[in-house]
């Protein structure tokens, strides 16, 4: 697979030519971001999920994992403003703390993602020959995998569980960030400052900490907003097919996988964590956008 | 060109090769070994039947001989039974994957179909309210997740038209081919529509590259009608990058069908690969996960070798 393979599925987020440094002060990017509409619109509706999942315990009425027999399949009313589940849970409670499983996976395993494959990537980058070779070769197999299906196959051998899915997730995504980090470092590594610092006698662990990876970090931000989008859609697939968050807890994707076997009685604890799941999703793919487009003069308008 | 294509077909063989790696070493990755789970429902076993079993396994044997045992018996069509039913697994699979190969390239035709003639048309009409509409349309798309949308669809569907289309369930081709169209169509939406939506901005995003350059400026100043200029000068290039993560978005076609498959009951590789895993039927999985991994090497060597084609810049040596 040629490095025209590296691209990734998101237009702006090509590896390569694109990613030339961008020199943007903090400031001047987020006055641009937040001209942004659209941007705008996923900065607040990641705002509400977020303060959801931060504050699950104040804000939802009542317990999530409380059963209540004489309130199995309500549709939403005055007290269960999104009705109620199979075993008489408020979906409404199980929404918001799915929220706080859905961002704390996400954010852990864009984590593992990112610290491992911009290792990866600058240590290729920078050393080259050999060394970057074996990387590219180890990198062209997982990339050789649908990220679904490595994912799957991962949790499937490891068994099904919550750390599982984030580590399964987290090696999925590491061969796009090595990739974004090999691309900037080698486009870096031959500029001025880079060879003054080489010539200065600057150890290598140096040299990458303090010139190279302030560099890589413009395209990552970008890469690592799409990432936790694809992320939460992972680890919602994942609890779908039973294999990710384990029943009780409340993760939106269980929530879809145990409504739609009821689906004909009741509608509701199928319909309202997907639209969480879409929202959530959304906002990062928003805030995404809007960032690409503040950090990339050429796309913009 | 010809030297091209052999070093391409070349190039796919270490890549096969890692993949068949990484495939037996996921089976490393389970807690104890393919012993302990098969016995793990029979209770305790004596130290000589465990013995056994791993001899009968290969178990014993140093890795690397267990990996060429694996892969000689790979290449000479063998790939071990399953260990809950015992039935062979080659067989299984080759009825099986056609039925996901057939749902992944619905869907990608289906994408290709809406995503092309939107993509150009924003793009073209650039700032309009078409163009913020489709730009929309493309974000929610790509935020909906394929599960929800199939369910939802199937909602509907037993709501509002009932026995309209199946939402359950296969009809081979060689049976009824209006039906088996028919058995796919919900599921390849529901496959479709994340696809659609990043095929779509990709069009957009590469036709308002294309029209900036310098070309379709000469092109317009020779006074040319900018339909022609849209379509024969523009398009054609534009659609290069989309025709590589079309390739790359293969890969999420068949990921996905494993997932579209269980909702509609569909006698695919994927139900095969989940049922597997619920089972903790690990070699079915293996060799499950090792076929669409492969489908998915080849597809993109066909892309490439097709773009090779295409690409009227490039010309290979």
């Amino acid at each position: 697979m040629a490095d025209s393979k590296a691209v990734s599925v998101y237009p702006s987020a090509r590896t390569g030519e694109g990613a030339a440094p961008v020199r943007t002060r903090g400031g001047d990017l987020w006055r641009r971001l937040t001209r942004n509409e659209l941007a705008v619109a996923g900065g607040l509706i990641l705002a509400v999920v977020a303060f959801a999942a931060v504050f699950a315990p104040y804000l939802s009425p009542e317990d999530p994992l409380e059963m209540n027999p004489t309130q199995l399949l309500q549709p939403p009313s005055a007290d269960h403003w999104m009705g109620t589940d199979e075993f008489g849970r408020d979906i409404l409670s199980r929404v918001i703390w799915g929220a706080r499983i859905s961002l704390y996976v996400g954010a852990i395993s864009v984590t593992i993602a990112v610290l491992a494959g911009v290792s990866l990537g600058l240590v290729a980058g920078y050393f080259g020959g050999l060394v970057d070779d074996l990387i590219a070769r180890v990198l062209d197999v997982v990339f050789a995998f649908p990220t679904i299906l490595l994912a799957l196959g991962i949790v499937g051998m490891l068994g099904p569980s919550l750390t599982n899915t984030m580590v399964a997730i987290g090696i999925v995504y590491t061969p796009v960030y090595a990739r974004l980090a090999r691309g900037t470092t080698l486009a870096v590594k031959e500029r001025d400052f880079v060879e003054a610092a080489i010539v200065s006698g600057a150890s290598s662990a140096r040299i990458i900490g303090r010139h190279i990876l302030p560099n890589v970090a413009a395209p990552l931000i970008v890469q690592t907003s799409l990432s936790l989008s694809l992320a939460i859609l992972a680890e919602a697939s994942l609890s779908f097919l039973g294999l990710g968050t384990q029943p009780p807890d409340p993760s939106w994707g269980t929530m879809v996988n145990t409504g739609q076997r009821l689906i004909e009685l009741s509608p509701w604890p199928v319909v309202f964590p997907g639209l969480a799941i879409v929202l959530a999703v959304l906002a990062f793919n928003l805030i995404g956008d809007g960032l690409r487009d503040a950090l990339d003069p050429r796309l913009r308008a | 060109m010809t030297r091209y294509l052999i070093r391409r077909v070349l190039l796919v063989i270490p890549v096969l090769f890692g993949v068949s790696v990484a495939v037996f070493l996921m089976l490393r990755l389970i807690p104890g070994d393919v012993v302990d789970v098969i016995l793990g429902t029979e209770g305790a076993a004596s130290p000589e039947r465990l013995a056994q079993l791993r001899a009968l396994f290969g178990l014993d044997r140093p890795f690397h001989e267990q990996y060429l045992a694996w892969l000689g018996g790979l290449l000479s069509g063998d790939l071990g039974r399953s260990i809950r039913t015992s039935r062979p697994i080659l067989p299984d699979i080759l009825t099986r994957l056609p039925v996901t190969l057939q749902l992944a390239t619905m869907a990608m035709l289906l994408s290709l179909c809406i995503a092309l003639p939107l993509g150009v048309l924003s793009a073209v009409r650039r700032y309009t309210r078409v163009d913020s509409l489709v730009r929309v349309i493309g974000l929610i798309g790509l935020s909906i997740p394929n599960f929800w949308l199939a369910t939802m669809m199937i909602l509907a569907v037993s709501t509002f038209a009932r026995g309209v289309l199946p939402t359950s369930g296969f009809t081979p081709p060689s049976q009824d081919i209006g039906g088996n169209l028919r058995s796919l169509l919900l599921p390849s939406v529901a496959l479709a529509v994340a696809n659609m939506a990043i095929l779509m901005r990709m069009t957009r995003s590469s036709m308002l590259e294309v029209l900036r350059q310098e070309y379709v400026t000469t092109a317009r100043s020779k006074g040319l009608v900018e339909r022609t200029v849209v379509y024969r000068h523009a398009l054609r290039n534009a659609l290069i990058p989309v025709a590589t993560i079309a390739g790359v978005q293969v890969g999420y076609l068949l990921g996905g069908a494993i997932i579209v498959e269980q909702i509609f009951a569909l006698p695919g590789v994927g139900t095969l690969i989940l049922n597997g895993i619920l089972q903790r039927d690990y070699p079915v999985v293996q060799a499950g996960v090792l076929f669409v991994a492969a489908s998915f090497v080849l597809v993109n060597l066909a892309v490439d070798v097709l773009y090779a084609y295409l690409d009227p810049r490039i010309h290979y040596g």
